[in-house]
């Protein structure tokens, strides 16, 4: 049975914060190379240019890729056979806490009524799961909520079909607009039950940009919600243009027969998620 | 990488009068100098309720420019961290009066409400939009920051900021035009 000390969970969560918030995904910046070919608007591939060469100086100055270092969003893998020594929750918040006062990463969480900052980051939003084995698997995804304050949720009934679902997804980026600094990833998360479609979109978040759902009627949904996103012309940061979204990723869950929730979560181009296993 | 802005205009804040804002077209790329504001959610709510209870604000209103921002702390030999824009519509509800009394732009990102739009055309004032994400390349444009109000709002204080060659893309003219929504009319397929 493997041992892990509470100070390297919180030594773990504290360097994910600051290299999540610094360090932008070479996926993510793929991404937004290619995007910045295929981009047709020229201030549109502008916008591109320099979000790129934004990526850039922020890991060369260590500075932050963007001032919203987002709400600490974090899913947790525990294995079973690990003995943890002290409590998981306290020690992921007081990683969080060290990470945002040592990266100078803002502090954005505030209280609900009074508006009162917190000052540290925390609390963060923990999503724990029990896996087999040996791992414990933290991985850290800011949260900005430019992007968040966009998503939305729809109990439809089942009989508007793919269509319903397609036209959802699409009608709520479309609504979204230039606010959640396209191009954009929709998580979109379809089926379970009202709060676990909103789980799913968030955890589709953590997918690897331009990977496909296993699944391939899934897949030609994911294709198929994208090629309509990019028709829309809202282009990168709303400046006009075809690259609006980056990725479409779905995850499902079967639903109860009267029901068909279908959840949108969006991020931003800045697709920040660092990972670590200890 | 040296970006090359196709740039309209340069402008330098605050104004001493209104004037130079009226060639300015939506979707020009302008780049702004000189002393402007940086205030969001809480800042704008504290400056309303100064003017309820008919106390002065802690800048006189004139010809300036509040930037929607939130930046990080500042890293050691730096005046500011990221400071890229916040997402403007959240501020709707404390701009028309502002604009009121004389505030020539406001900058963030995202589209305005309608309310916003009226005040905007009835004042002669501009929306800009700055890059929204590019945090760390709009913090080199900002050479000092100093706390003017509200220091306890920590990231959501009232700053005045110099900039130099900020980059910006005008959104809102003076003839009621929209970028955003042109833009998207223009590339809808």
């Amino acid at each position: 049975m493997k041992i892990i000390s509470q100070e390297e969970v919180i030594e773990a969560v504290a360097r994910l914060a600051i290299e999540a918030n610094v360090d932008l995904p070479p996926e993510v910046e793929k991404a937004l190379r290619d995007a910045r070919q295929k981009e047709v608007s020229p201030t549109g591939k502008m916008a591109l240019s320099i979000l790129l060469e934004n990526a850039r100086l922020a890991r060369e100055a260590g500075l932050p890729i963007c001032q919203d270092t987002g709400v600490a969003v974090i899913f947790v893998r525990l294995g079973q056979e690990i003995c943890l020594q002290g409590d998981l929750y306290e020690a992921i918040n007081r990683g969080i806490a060290r990470g945002y006062s040592q990266g100078r990463l803002r502090p954005s969480v505030a209280d609900p009524l009074t508006r009162k900052n917190t000052g540290d980051n925390t609390p963060a939003i923990i999503h724990l799961e029990l896996a087999p084995g040996e791992d414990l698997t933290i991985s850290l995804l800011p949260k900005g909520c430019g992007s968040e304050n966009m998503s939305a949720i729809r109990m439809l009934p089942p009989s508007v079909g793919k269509a319903g679902i397609i036209d959802f997804v699409v009608e709520t980026v479309s609504r979204a607009g230039a606010n959640p600094c396209p191009p954009v990833t929709v998580g979109v998360g379809l089926g379970g039950d009202f709060e676990l479609a909103a789980l799913m979109a968030k955890r589709a978040l953590l997918r690897p940009l331009g990977s496909r759902n296993p699944r391939t009627d899934v897949a030609l949904l994911e294709e198929t919600i994208l090629e309509k996103i990019n028709a829309l012309g809202i282009g990168p940061l709303g400046l006009g243009g075809r690259q609006t979204a980056l990725s479409v990723n779905i995850e499902t869950a079967p639903c109860h027969i009267a029901s068909l929730p279908v959840a949108v979560n969006i991020q931003c181009h800045a697709a920040r998620l660092k990972e670590v296993s200890l | 990488m040296k970006i090359e802005l196709p740039v309209k205009t340069r402008l330098a804040f605050p104004l001493k009068d209104k004037s130079p804002l009226a060639s300015l077209r939506a979707g020009d790329w302008i780049l702004i100098s000189g002393k402007i504001l940086a205030g969001r959610d809480q800042t704008h709510r504290r400056l309303l309720e100064l003017l309820e209870a008919d106390r002065p604000l802690p800048f006189n209103p004139q010809g300036q420019l509040i930037y929607y921002v939130g930046p990080t702390p500042a890293p050691p030999g730096r005046p500011i961290g990221s400071a890229g824009p916040t997402t403007s519509y959240r501020m709707d509800a404390y701009t028309p009066r502002l604009l009121e009394l004389g505030v020539a732009a406001t900058m963030g990102k995202g589209p305005r409400g309608p309310e916003v739009r009226k005040a905007m055309l009835q004042h002669q004032a501009i929306y800009l939009a700055a890059i929204g994400g590019a945090g760390a390349y709009l913090s080199r444009c900002i050479k000092d920051a100093t706390p003017l109000a509200f220091e306890e709002l920590g990231p959501e204080a009232l700053l005045l900021l110099e900039v130099e060659d900020f980059p910006a893309v005008v959104i809102n003219d003076l003839i009621g035009q929209d970028y955003y929504q042109l833009a998207r009319e223009k590339w809808r397929s």
